[in-house]
């Protein structure tokens, strides 16, 4: 079957068997690595995504299902170049290791962020509790997400102010 | 140079910046990772590719009757169909584990575990691989399973290891430590003595990316390049040469990055023999990954000890003997991964932080009908269940004799002035300074107020439970006159080449599995060079590009790796005298090193930096004689001794009366890895084992029911911690230099793995006081501790 979406702001149109799952037409169709596989279970939240700017476990959504509507995934989620703060912010508090769960962690974190600007380290966790991380313990991770939304803030109070590093 | 654990508010600063050397420094890694552009197995795409996947055994022990492949041989896009008779042709249907066992690639006799590999299919794509494999018939004789661990040396048990000839019981080996009579005149003569049966049960490491492989063997050449989830690269490729009969110098290992590790990715799997097989009979590249299932029940799990511990001690508290029988459950065949003559890991540090005057180990090993494996899960070679040994019996010591469980431990740590300080059981802690680190650990958690609390809450009727522990690690195999794996002796090496423009290549064969070795050596490099760590290019997991060396587990990167690094960029600022004497027109010996550059005794003035050096040294101008040119340098690392990190955890917890569920509130951590790196990575490297720790001590197991079934074969099964179930971390630290490693530094990154499950298991068990419970095995499930507050606590397994 013939699908058609929009990725990372791009119009896609592929063959596909109808069976496929978003995840492997991210990955193997696309080439998009970025979006990682981890379960068979929807447990690990490795493969977020968005669709329609909500965060969704896609190998647990065939590809045909995303048809007609737009697909974000960590390779659009720097904007003309520039790392989104909720990147920075990840590179800043440490909040990966081995950078497997981090593509799916980091979605969500957006989509929190776009909900609710100013997070509670409790309303962190909740908002990646189907997700699973092995090496960070989750509390960097949590700091992370607060560094994204603390610079988001300064950002918006000052918004002539250029920033002090620039993305690495 | 800072070397503060704060994590900075808001603001950004570019690290990088920092002149040289040790400190907290953003990862050089992060950029690639945050932008979704890791590269890990799953990744690769070849032309051409092919994908392979595996029929799994859906029962635990049967004899294999027979397979049918015809069916899926006809599927139109199957290009394979391998099985363990195939193999057999080939001489490629038993491989050697780590342990000097075998174990079957694919079954040719009989099925030994649930899950072991029958057969695979090689196929255009993921999905018609998998859909072949339900094409496949196949029949078995069903024989009774050995699950239960203490039955499987009983009389007339199924015998397991038929394929081993002469083969009559499941008994796989015997192993003792210490001295037994020394220990048992101890025993007799004491005041107190302790018993407690513990079980750590058998678990999983489950990191997030699965095992897998590309394989691409190119006839023409006879060479293969083989993408594979490795933390031992260069093991690995040796491995292959003996088991396939490949030449070593046509066989490339690639270990790109990896999505975690924690030693499920030391052991060779059959999957990846598959891979190679498949490339092979097929002549195109083939790609295997394992879905989560494979690995929660066939890849190497981790514990599976029923332990008995005893105790003896002196009324008022003074430790005198620990002696502690252990039936350890390898599972179908012994893949241990661990050093050869340390059967059981380094189980023998059981002895703990504590002066004592005797101590005694016996162990009996056997054969179940279960995943192999042992030695994973940031065990430290089964110094976690050593330390969980310890840690808990001497809490149950304290319970006994109605002392506080620090008082009791400080009461009897080895003292600063004892190192090096040999245990009963032979082994040469390098350095320590215990009681500094339980009292930083003390103040960080406030523990007199956590007392007091606790003791407000009881009298109403609230459980809080407050938990110590302090462990003493052993990490950086090792000597290789002790220690080798199936005869290679695990040294490292390490090259490091300074460029002409002064920028540097270094190349490690050590594997990082996120723990951020592309950051921690640069930093290495730059402190002994003068460098900054942006000017440092690391390069490892590359068989073709890296010296020899034994790879990543056993947290023995920094020890061993770590301390060729810094010797090589030594030996590299010892040549860069040379040249430097030679453009300054002086004596080597009158030149003053000063982190960058040299300059002449009483001439500051009179300086040149190392890149100076490094372009005079590549350069078509005169070099003093007997210099060659270039500045490069390579050496192997023999460490004299392993390093011993220490630390001390306290965990507070609340159990709801109603539904004794468990609630970490607080964990505090003070560890110490002597000279630290990069201190944000250390964090991080504790952070990730403490929630280990969590989900161990909590959560996770891999049980059994009695037809050898695996009752722990998803993530829906087989729990894992996420967000909501750990604290936010308190972490601290104290340093106690190694005295033999180049740099002062100890392995660090599985201390929390090791050292937090007694933690949290003994503030549970604080918690249920008021209940008599003494003891409950993990995982401390609702259930589980619900049983324990009605004295109903029960073994796991």
């Amino acid at each position: 079957m013939q699908v058609s979406m929009t990725v990372n702001g791009e119009e896609v149109t592929r063959e596909i068997e109808g069976r496929l799952l978003l995840v492997h037409f991210l990955r193997d169709v696309l080439g998009l690595t970025g979006t990682h596989w981890g379960c068979d279970t929807s447990n690990c939240g490795t493969c977020v995504v968005w669709v329609d700017e909500k965060p969704v476990k896609s190998c647990t959504m065939l590809a045909a299902m995303a048809g007609g509507h737009e697909v974000r995934t960590v390779e659009g989620l720097a904007q003309n170049g520039e790392l989104d703060p909720v990147q920075r912010g990840f590179m800043e508090c440490h909040g990966l290791q081995c950078g497997f769960c981090t593509p799916g962690m980091m979605m969500t974190a957006r989509a929190l962020l776009n909900e609710n600007p100013d997070p509670s380290p409790d309303e962190i966790r909740e908002a990646i509790s189907g997700q699973i991380c092995r090496c960070t313990g989750y509390a960097t991770i949590v700091r992370s997400v607060r560094w994204a939304a603390a610079y988001e803030a300064d950002r918006a109070e000052a918004p002539a102010a250029t920033t002090t590093g620039g993305a690495p | 140079m800072t070397t503060v654990d704060d994590h900075k508010p808001a603001g950004f600063e570019d690290n990088d910046q920092h002149p040289v050397g040790h400190g907290r420094m953003l990862r050089k890694e992060d950029p690639r990772f945050v932008r979704g552009r890791g590269n890990y197995v799953d990744d690769v795409q070849l032309p051409g590719m092919l994908h392979l996947a595996i029929l799994r055994a859906p029962v635990a022990h049967a004899r294999l009757v027979s397979i049918d492949t015809t069916a899926a041989e006809a599927h139109p896009k199957v290009k394979a169909v391998v099985t363990g008779a195939t193999l057999e042709g080939l001489k490629l249907a038993w491989m050697p584990t780590l342990s000097n066992d075998v174990q079957a690639v694919l079954v040719t006799d009989k099925v030994r575990f649930q899950g072991q590999e029958v057969a695979f299919v090689v196929a255009e794509d993921r999905y018609s691989a998998r859909d072949a494999l339900e094409l496949i018939e196949v029949e078995y004789d069903i024989l009774d399973p050995v699950v239960d661990v203490r039955r499987a040396l009983e009389e007339g048990a199924p015998v397991i290891r038929d394929d081993i000839e002469g083969k009559t019981d499941n008994h796989c080996f015997d192993w003792e430590t210490g001295d037994a009579a020394a220990t048992e005149a101890v025993f007799a003569t004491a005041d107190v003595v302790v018993e407690q049966d513990l079980v750590y049960p058998r678990v999983h490491p489950a990191p997030m990316e699965t095992c897998g492989a590309v394989a691409d063997f190119d006839p023409v050449e006879g060479r293969l390049t083989l993408w594979s989830t490795t933390q031992a690269p260069h093991a690995h490729r040796t491995l292959y040469a003996i088991v396939a009969g490949l030449p070593e110098h046509k066989i490339r290992v690639i270990s790109p990055d990896l999505g975690g590790g924690f030693g499920n990715k030391v052991p060779i799997y059959p999957g990846y023999v598959c891979a190679v097989v498949g490339s092979i009979v097929t002549g195109k590249p083939v790609k295997w990954m394992e879905d989560r299932s494979e690995n929660l029940v066939s890849t190497g799990f981790a514990r599976d000890y029923v332990m008995r511990g005893e105790i003896a001690a002196t009324r008022d508290g003074r430790i005198l003997g620990i002696r502690t029988h252990v039936l350890a459950d390898h599972g179908a065949f012994n893949g241990t991964a661990a050093p050869v003559k340390y059967p059981a890991g380094f189980f023998g540090v059981f002895t703990g932080s504590y002066d004592l005057e005797a101590a005694y180990c016996h162990m009996t090993a056997v054969y179940t009908n279960k995943a192999p494996g042992g030695v994973a899960y940031a065990c430290s070679f089964r110094i976690t269940e050593a330390v969980y040994l310890v840690e808990r019996i001497v809490d149950c010591l304290a319970a006994e004799l109605a002392m506080d469980p620090v008082e009791l431990r400080l009461k009897n740590f080895i003292k600063p002035e004892q190192f090096p300080y040999t245990t009963k059981t032979g082994w040469v802690y390098d350095s320590g300074n215990y009681e500094p680190t339980m009292r930083e650990a003390m103040r960080l958690a406030g523990y007199e107020q956590l007392r007091r609390e606790q003791a407000e809450k009881r009298a109403r009727g609230e459980l809080m439970g407050i938990g110590v522990s302090f462990f003493t690690e052993a990490v950086g195999a090792g000597p290789r006159k002790h220690m080798d794996i199936l005869g290679l002796g695990m040294a490292d090496s390490c090259e490091l080449r300074v460029h002409p423009t002064g920028k540097a290549v270094v190349r490690l064969s050590v594997q990082s599995q996120g723990q951020g070795h592309e950051t921690t050596f640069a930093q290495i490099v730059g402190e002994e060079l003068g460098i900054p760590p942006a000017d440092v290019d690391v390069v490892h997991g590359d068989t073709d590009n890296t010296p020899f060396g034994l790879g990543t587990y056993g947290s023995r990167s920094t020890p061993v790796s770590g301390a060729a690094a810094a010797l090589v960029a030594r030996k590299v600022r010892d040549k860069a005298r040379i040249v430097a004497s030679g453009m300054l027109e002086v004596s080597a010996d009158d030149l003053i090193w000063d982190k960058g550059s040299f300059h002449v005794a009483g001439d500051p003035s009179a300086a040149v930096t190392i890149q100076d050096i490094a372009m005079r040294a590549h350069g078509a101008g005169d070099l003093p004689e007997g210099y060659e040119g270039a500045l490069e340098a390579q050496i192997t690392y023999n460490p004299p001794n392993l390093t011993y990190p220490h630390g001390a955890y306290i965990c507070v917890v609340d159990v709801d009366p109603g539904t004794a569920q468990v609630k970490v509130r607080r964990f505090v951590a003070v560890d110490d890895c002597g000279t630290r790196i990069n201190p944000m990575i250390i964090e991080g490297q504790v952070h990730g084992g403490l929630t280990d720790g969590v989900g161990m001590a909590l959560m996770e197991i891999i049980a059994f029911d009695e037809d050898g079934n695996c009752l722990g074969g998803s993530l829906m099964d087989y729990l894992l911690p996420t967000a909501m179930e750990v604290p936010d971390w308190e972490t601290g630290f104290t340093v106690t230099p190694s005295p033999h490693h180049p740099i002062g530094a100890k392995g660090v990154g599985e201390s929390a793995t090791v050292g937090s499950p007694p933690a949290i298991v003994n503030a549970v068990v604080d918690a249920l006081a008021p209940f008599g419970v003494r003891h409950a095995d993990m995982p401390l499930t609702p259930s589980r501790v619900w049983d324990a507050m009605r004295g109903q606590a029960r073994p796991p397994i």
